[in-house]
């Protein structure tokens, strides 16, 4: 992974230090509240319902076995003992005092993390592919582009105060892991003839109020003009993007407004009159960073599938865990584990510092010493020798970090919700952790396959309920808390936005809803083959209408 | 309001001019774009410097063929929120060329100064105790920059691979 040198270090110091001239002035009354806010928040600090919550950049969901230790210790020191992993593949303290957090980064910074514009109307942590280096369908590593755009972006004096803020993801695999479909910018990696890599663009797609899957704006470029690209981009958007309204603030508003083609004659005019200057990615800063990217050194070793199914065959529960959890590595003999943190009736995303202690012995002993973030809230240990797998398995079950739902039903992506945040309708986590309960079979969640459900507490969509094959939305109905369900959504590489089925529902009734849209589903599907988005593409909506509400839905005044 | 140009405490020369357009005889003049447009070939004319200023609805492309007659160009921030004139500055400086002096007024704060800087401004319209010291504080908080701007500051990305 990236290591910093001589000059990240000094920037983050100096950040951290700036940081801390910043809250002692807010505590001097040297800075109004409203002028301390983009301050705090471009270092990652949110006021929330009952305390500040620090977002920790976790760039790309690249973390080290060290930098998980950090990030326990911090937990246990100045939070409560625990820390939330979030779509953005960050980690999030939710009971963080201000004027501890000068310290915090001070921390950070020992271990090479900050939480530079973790929030805030600038650009955010880049997000990639969590199995980016390993995954076998990868074309090109897209981490070293990561790491260029992550410091290209970094206190960008044009760019930080934008409309409003800007999210950039990449993947390098055809099977999009990174939603990018769903990103500000979102940029995929493709090979041209002659196998040298380059970068589709996509922009203006997001969630939020107003769902937008991204457009296509160019088709190709060259990779050591993407720099120059993305700068064009961040410059009409800036200069163009509504600034009257934070609801219509996002590039997407303008992409839509102007259209794509008029948009991307204003890049184009504005990428023209840049390229092949400044921010032309030196072939050498490329090589260094690539350096940090190389692959481990893997043993020589052979794939031993055979192995694995006779222990998968002597016990189920480790064949249950191989088959949803344990992805293919590029490397023969090893594979690609994911630690699921959504066990039944947990938080999604929460792991204690305790937890977080015994992950990174696990990272050291079996995947040498690295790990991912997900951007469904779940960790990945990137190099596990496949003969090693049984093993890992008995120590993550001790831990609860072995329940086998890895991209299925229980697997959910659930924002704070009421419970924390200050913006939300409903409270997420119950209904994640309801649902959970209702659905602990194994044998019949691995019988309904992969389906991803996403929970939001409210229309800002910070848990993907829109891109979710379920997406389940929170929404206030007279002061009582009821849950809008959705239908077919995807964040993969053929990214739709979910369809409304009906009228909301109370809390009680949404695992039943959603048990009576899966056993439709197994009704209706070809075969078992054919995964629930799949089905719901070819039948349409009107079953799942008729299962959860009746053959004659009643049409209820809103 | 203390004026900060080139790294020093200035005096402002420039008078704003009235509604009613009458240009004093020899003192520098600032002007609104519109003023600009109404009385441009008097001002083209006038004897000493002129400058205009733009609020952040006013693209620069509407005086990028006038640069020539201009001495200032100052560039309004209704809101230390509103970052459009970032990149109207990188625009003057890096794409029309413009080197007069290009001023940050309206909410112009210490926390935003360092940026400014980098943009291309190179004075600042500012409040405060000992402006001075707060912008020396401010443009020096950092000795490392990762991305060209409109500054000479070189990046890290050339300065890794400069070193002997």
């Amino acid at each position: 992974m990236y290591r910093y040198d001589e000059f990240d270090h000094q920037l983050v110091a100096e950040r951290a230090a700036q940081f801390r001239k910043q809250v002692d002035r807010r505590l001097d009354g040297k800075l109004t509240e409203d002028q301390f806010k983009p301050l705090r928040l471009m270092n990652g600090l949110y006021l929330q319902l009952h305390a500040y919550m620090l977002r920790v950049n976790v760039p790309y969901g690249v973390l080290s076995s060290r930098q998980l230790r950090k990030l326990a210790d911090i937990a246990r020191r100045y939070d409560r003992g625990y820390g939330h992993f979030t779509t953005r593949q960050n980690i999030q303290y939710n009971w963080i005092s201000l004027e501890e957090t000068p310290d915090i980064l001070a921390e950070l910074a020992q271990v090479e993390m900050n939480a530079m514009q973790s929030s805030g109307n600038c650009v955010r942590n880049i997000t990639a592919d969590p199995f980016a280096g390993r995954a076998r369908d990868e074309i090109e590593d897209p981490r070293v582009w990561c790491e260029l755009i992550r410091q290209y972006s970094i206190l960008n004096p044009e760019f930080a105060y934008l409309p409003r803020k800007f999210k950039i993801a990449v993947t390098g695999a055809p099977n999009d892991r990174a939603a990018v479909g769903v990103h500000d910018i979102g940029l995929r990696m493709h090979h041209d003839a002659r196998g040298r890599p380059g970068f589709e663009v996509l922009v203006g797609g997001g969630q939020g109020r107003t769902p937008v899957i991204g457009k296509t704006i160019r088709d190709w470029i060259e990779p050591e003009e993407i720099l120059a690209y993305i700068e064009a981009i961040l410059r009409v958007y800036n200069m163009h993007g509504r600034r009257d309204n934070i609801y219509k603030a996002r590039i997407k508003i303008l992409v839509n407004a102007l259209g794509i083609d008029k948009f991307r004659e204003m890049v184009d005019a504005e990428w023209q009159a840049i390229r092949g200057q400044g921010l032309t990615v030196p072939e050498a800063e490329q090589a260094r960073i690539a350096e940090y990217f190389q692959p481990p050194a893997w043993a020589s070793l052979r794939d031993i599938d055979a192995e694995l199914d006779t222990q998968a065959a002597v016990d189920p529960a480790f064949g249950a865990w191989l088959k949803s959890n344990v992805s293919e590595h590029k490397a023969a003999g090893y594979a690609i584990v994911s630690l699921s943190l959504k066990a039944p009736g947990r938080e999604p995303g929460d792991l204690s510092a305790d937890k977080m202690d015994a992950v990174a012995t696990l990272a050291d002993l079996y995947s040498l010493g690295e790990l991912r973030v997900t951007h469904r809230q779940n960790l990945v240990l990137t190099d596990v020798r496949q003969a090693d797998l049984k093993e890992l398995f008995r120590e993550l079950v001790r831990l609860e970090l072995a329940t086998p739902n890895i991209g299925l039903l229980t697997d959910m992506i659930a924002c704070p919700g009421l419970d924390y945040c200050a913006l939300a309708n409903a409270r997420s986590i119950p209904v994640a952790q309801d649902i959970s309960r209702h659905f602990t079979a194994v044998d019949k969640l691995q019988e309904i396959g992969a389906l991803s459900v996403n929970i939001s507490g409210c229309m800002n969509a910070c848990g993907h309920h829109h891109v979710g094959n379920i997406g389940i939305l929170g929404v206030d109905k007279k002061g009582q808390e009821f849950f809008q369900i959705t239908l077919g959504g995807s964040s993969d590489q053929n990214a739709t936005l979910g369809d409304r089925l009906g009228p909301a529902l109370p809390q009680a009734e949404v695992p039943g809803a959603i048990e009576s849209i899966v056993d439709q589903y197994l009704a209706l599907r070809d075969s078992d083959s054919e995964p629930f988005l799949a089905t719901y593409r070819r039948v349409g909506i009107e079953p799942f209408k008729t299962a959860v509400y009746g053959e004659e839905p009643v049409r209820r005044v809103a | 309001m203390a004026l900060i140009r080139n790294a020093a405490l200035a005096a402002d020369p420039y008078i704003e001019l009235g509604d009613t357009g009458a240009l004093p005889s020899q003192d520098p003049v600032l002007v609104s774009l519109e003023q600009w447009q109404q009385w441009r070939d008097e001002l083209v004319a006038h004897p000493a410097p002129v400058g205009v200023r733009l609020t952040s609805e006013q693209h620069p492309e509407a005086i990028a063929a006038d640069l020539e007659h201009l001495d200032l160009v100052a560039l309004e921030f209704p809101s230390f929120r509103d970052g459009r004139a970032y990149s109207y500055a990188r625009l003057l400086r890096d794409r029309y060329a413009y080197t007069g002096e290009l001023r940050a007024v309206g909410d112009v704060l210490f926390d935003q100064l360092l940026y400014m800087h980098r943009v291309g401004f190179d004075a600042f319209e500012v409040s405060g105790d000992d402006p001075l010291g707060d912008y020396e504080d401010a443009v020096g908080e950092f000795g490392v920059v990762y991305q060209p701007a409109g500054d000479d500051r070189i990046p890290a990305l050339r300065l890794r691979h400069a070193r002997v």
